[in-house]
């Protein structure tokens, strides 16, 4: 049986790094700063990436969500961002552009797509629950693939960002970025609330011991389920704003290593703190960045740096951080 | 004149479970009347927490039948048995190690009060959940004990919570599986106090090995040997039964 | 849709089928045995392949650079268990995922340093390099026969090790319980090691007899993993005979579908929709079909550690 929480995952999110609240608030507060740094270097380039870094963040914050308070790992998350960037494309290369249509249907769609396959998976656990989640991602993936009209194995160029209401606010770059940063602020909250609502703890409860809470009289695949649908609306929204911030939707975006990618994000981060997803997502991107800077031959390093991660850093980036306070604290 | 007829709180009727070959429930019928305490004895592999399980529903019976408060429950999963009203505590201590003993009983009492389908508002802050939650937790004597996470508890504190937890439930029936398992001797004294204190408010289902305790409390006793009900009666009748004193009590009983 | 049309495919899928089954063996094992996820096990598949690539160029000779490729593959392999895995037995899933992860990352570029990005090619034997008449109008690859041949080869080897030798009971018992066998006094780690070479082993041997086929490039080991995953879940974990028949299935389901798709999406729809439709669902057969078992059969077809 899979245990994927026992022994790397820190404390519940009161007792992390700093107080519950200094971490949020200066990761918020940095990257509300980032433009104003960037206008004296290269500031389309940090700006794009930066953007690309909060929309990870988002759809890494849903699926800590799913691995880190619910024991659920999914391997298949990549398809909700697809769906969402393929709602983008598709309904642009319609000529419908607004997001006030776009974005309903990219959350819609994205949420279907979880309740249906959710409805599958769930009645699996542990690893047979990891392929299951990764055979429907990659379903999404071919069926993505094949859609010719729509650019098939290539993708499809978004000609047109999103506009709001007729208003094309997604178009300037810095307005992007601050419209990506609000999502990302908005998805952070969420799953705050939800984790500490009536909800979040029978879910969380699911997670801890799975027979206790039945014999209280919870079913707990019923809340299981609304984490994954939530969760999967999560992504689609991280998907829209990534149709939005690279112009373009390819099925690459729901591939497995994608999927890959993002629980690397996670786990980099510190599973189960919220924080720890956003930082992954940060110190992953950057980090890949920096390094394809370097040499073109970068995963030779970054490969073994996952590793030495994975074996010497259990908790991640958090779970390290709290552990060198504490020596420090003696 | 005829003694009315009191309807069981819970009827079981030729249930029957078989692991292969192994037959672990034979035919077992028993009823629980209201506000009884009844026993259930039987040396180890007796099949008692076998029968305990298919109770709440842990595990199906081959065959027989179920009926909680008149109601068939045969069939019912095991939430669906305890949103009735069947509570139970686990002979291996099954809590949640990383809440707090708190939020362990809290979530038995937001098991009954209201939806769990809300978002937003922090439950642990409830006191709606919180109050209940401390009179149970007071009932067994683990109030001062309320905000340490529940994995730091002793043996004997871990068995008390099961109890409380089952309490916030407000059962109608209580499966108790073993309570006194591993604990010392005051830990056991307390939970008989606890135990005779609830008698009469709910009935009770009472697996236990400490004979001590099971004829402290008992109303009832039946007793179970491989899988068979060899003897049901009151405490007197199932001591002075031949068959049983033969059977397991002879050892104990000294 | 002809017979000789559908016989070949059906021995393509078998052929299929036995390089999954080699592959998804010791995959199975390592998972059913030591509780650990390698997503490596696909970068082991891809150095096999260019190892005796490397040998052949050495040598000349197919079978020596086979033999060679073979035993350098079990030495990476165990340097690998011996560097890195060791460390993660005792370890969430997830650090697995992640270590297995890099690993690849390394690998897949590590090759494209040493060997160039570009596909490399192993040419097979000349005596097997022909084809074969196997009934009036169907030509057939003898190197295929071969592949297919040499993987049930295998299968019966592991048969008769697996279930007529200490080792292969000891192996079965650590699939089923290991933390019992161990607790037997049986040295553990050993029995990890033997495990894990001898899966790495399998993975190499596939890796090399499909090369004169396919061609020889970094990531193809990815594809391959994913199908691997699929045939050892639906054959459930830690079963080998699970895997053979999942393997099997896979391969024929999987062959046969990308095949005779179109033809059969023909039957429901006109022809320019079914050329679009037919491939799509040809690539998403095999996870239908493992979210088909796995809705059945939560823990695959035979699940070592028992039905729950």
């Amino acid at each position: 049986m899979v245990d994927v929480t026992a022994t790397s995952t820190p404390a519940p999110p009161r007792r992390g790094l700093f107080s519950g609240n200094a971490l949020p608030i200066a990761i918020f507060v940095l990257f509300a700063l980032v433009p104003f740094v960037a206008t004296f270097k290269a500031e389309t380039y940090v700006l794009s990436l930066v953007t690309r870094v909060m929309i990870f963040a988002i759809a890494a914050l849903a699926l800590d969500l799913l691995i880190g308070y619910g024991a659920l790992v999914s391997f298949g998350h990549a398809a909700f961002i697809g769906l969402g960037a393929y709602a983008v494309g598709i309904l642009g290369s319609h000529g419908v552009n607004d997001a006030l249509v776009s974005l309903p249907v990219a959350l819609g769609i994205s949420g279907l797509f979880a309740l249906a396959t959710g409805i599958v998976c769930l009645r699996t656990k542990g690893v047979y629950f990891i392929m299951i989640t990764l055979a429907f991602g990659q379903m999404a993936f071919f069926t993505a693939s094949s859609l010719a009209p729509y650019g098939g194995d290539d993708g499809l160029t978004v000609r047109m960002r999103s506009t709001f209401a007729g208003l094309p606010i997604f178009t300037n770059d810095r307005a992007l970025y601050y419209i990506c940063l609000g999502f990302l602020l908005a998805a952070y909250l969420i799953c705050r609330s939800l984790v500490a609502s009536r909800f979040g703890r029978v879910y969380r409860g699911a997670r801890e011991n799975p027979q206790r809470m039945a014999s209280i009289g919870f079913e707990i695949y019923r809340y299981q389920l609304v984490a994954y649908v939530i969760a999967g609306m999560i992504g689609g929204l991280s998907g829209f704003l990534l149709a939005n911030a690279t112009d373009f939707v390819s099925p690459a975006y729901m591939s497995w290593q994608r999927s890959g990618e993002l629980l690397i994000m996670v786990i980099f981060g510190g599973i189960g703190t919220l924080s720890g997803a956003i930082i992954g997502a940060a110190a992953f991107l950057l980090t890949e960045e920096w390094l394809s800077g370097i040499t073109e031959h970068w995963k030779v390093i970054f490969g073994p740096l996952l590793v030495i991660v994975a074996v010497f850093a259990p908790g991640g980036l958090l779970g390290l951080a709290n552990r060198l306070r504490r020596m420090i604290r003696g | 004149m005829a003694e009315p007829v009191v309807q069981p709180v819970l009827r079981i009727e030729g249930l029957t479970k078989n692991f292969g070959g192994l037959r672990v429930t034979d035919n077992v019928t028993l009823d629980v009347r209201p506000g009884e305490l009844h026993a259930v004895i039987g040396p180890n592999g007796a099949g008692k927490t076998t029968l305990i399980n298919q109770i709440s529903g842990q595990l199906r019976a081959d065959a027989g039948k179920i009926m909680f408060g008149g109601e068939d429950v045969t069939h019912l999963s095991v939430d669906k048995r305890a949103e009735r009203g069947l509570a139970r505590s686990f002979q291996i201590t099954s809590i949640l190690p990383r809440f707090s003993v708190l939020e362990n009983v809290a979530l038995a009492v937001q098991a009954r009060q209201g939806t769990s389908f809300k978002f937003f508002g922090s439950a642990a802050d409830e006191g709606a959940l919180n109050k209940p939650a401390m009179e149970a937790l007071d009932q067994v004597g683990l109030a001062a004990r309320a905000m340490i996470p529940a994995g730091e508890l002793s043996h004997g504190e871990k068995r008390a919570l099961e109890l409380a937890i089952a309490l916030a439930m407000e059962p109608k029936l209580l499966l108790l599986d073993e309570p006194m398992a591993g604990t010392g001797h005051d830990e056991t004294e307390r939970l008989v106090t606890v135990l005779r204190s609830l008698k009469g408010r709910f009935p009770m289902v009472l697996v236990e090995h400490d004979m001590g305790a099971v004829f402290a409390l008992a109303d009832r006793i039946s007793v179970l040997i491989y899988g068979r009900i060899l003897a049901s009666g009151t405490p007197a009748e199932v001591r002075a039964d031949p068959q049983v004193v033969t059977a397991y009590l002879g050892d104990e009983m000294e | 849709m002809s017979t000789s049309l559908l016989i070949v495919q059906t021995l393509n899928g078998l052929q299929l089928g036995v390089l999954l089954f080699l592959i998804a063996a010791g995959l199975t094992l390592v998972f059913g045995v030591m509780d650990f996820i390698n997503l490596a096990h696909g970068v082991q598949y891809m150095l096999g392949a260019y190892l005796a690539v490397m040998f052949y160029g050495l040598t000349g000779n197919f079978l020596t650079a086979l033999v060679l490729a073979l035993g350098a593959a079990l030495v990476f392999g165990l340097l690998l268990e011996f560097i890195v895995f060791r460390h993660l037995y005792d370890r969430d899933h997830l650090d697995q995922v992640i270590a297995t992860f890099g690993i690849i990352l390394f690998l897949n570029q590590g090759v494209k340093i040493l060997w160039g990005a570009s596909p490399l090619s192993l040419p097979m034997p000349e005596a097997l390099s022909g084809s074969v008449v196997l009934m009036p109008g169907i030509l057939y690859p003898v190197w295929r026969l071969v592949i297919i041949g040499s993987g049930l080869g295998v299968a019966l080897l592991l048969y008769v090790l697996v279930n007529h030798t200490r080792v292969g009971m000891l192996v079965r018992a650590g699939a089923s319980n290991a933390a019992m066998v161990s607790a037997l006094g049986v040295n553990i780690r050993r029995l990890f090691m033997i495990v894990f070479g001898f899966g790495t082993m399998l993975a190499g041997f596939a890796g090399i007899m499909i090369a004169p086929i396919l061609s020889v490039e970094p990531g193809m080991g990815d594809t391959i993993l994913i199908l691997a995953f699929v045939v050892i879940v639906i054959g459930g974990i830690g079963s080998i005979r699970g895997a053979f028949l999942a393997a099997l299935l896979v391969g024929l389901v999987d062959t046969l579908g990308r095949s005779f798709a179109v033809d059969i999406m023909r039957l429901f729809m006109a022809p320019s929709p079914a050329r679009t439709v037919g491939p799509a669902i040809a690539s998403m057969l095999i996870y239908l079909l493992m979210a088909v078992v796995l809705y059945v059969r939560p823990g695959g077809l035979f699940p070592a550690k028992g039905r729950s």
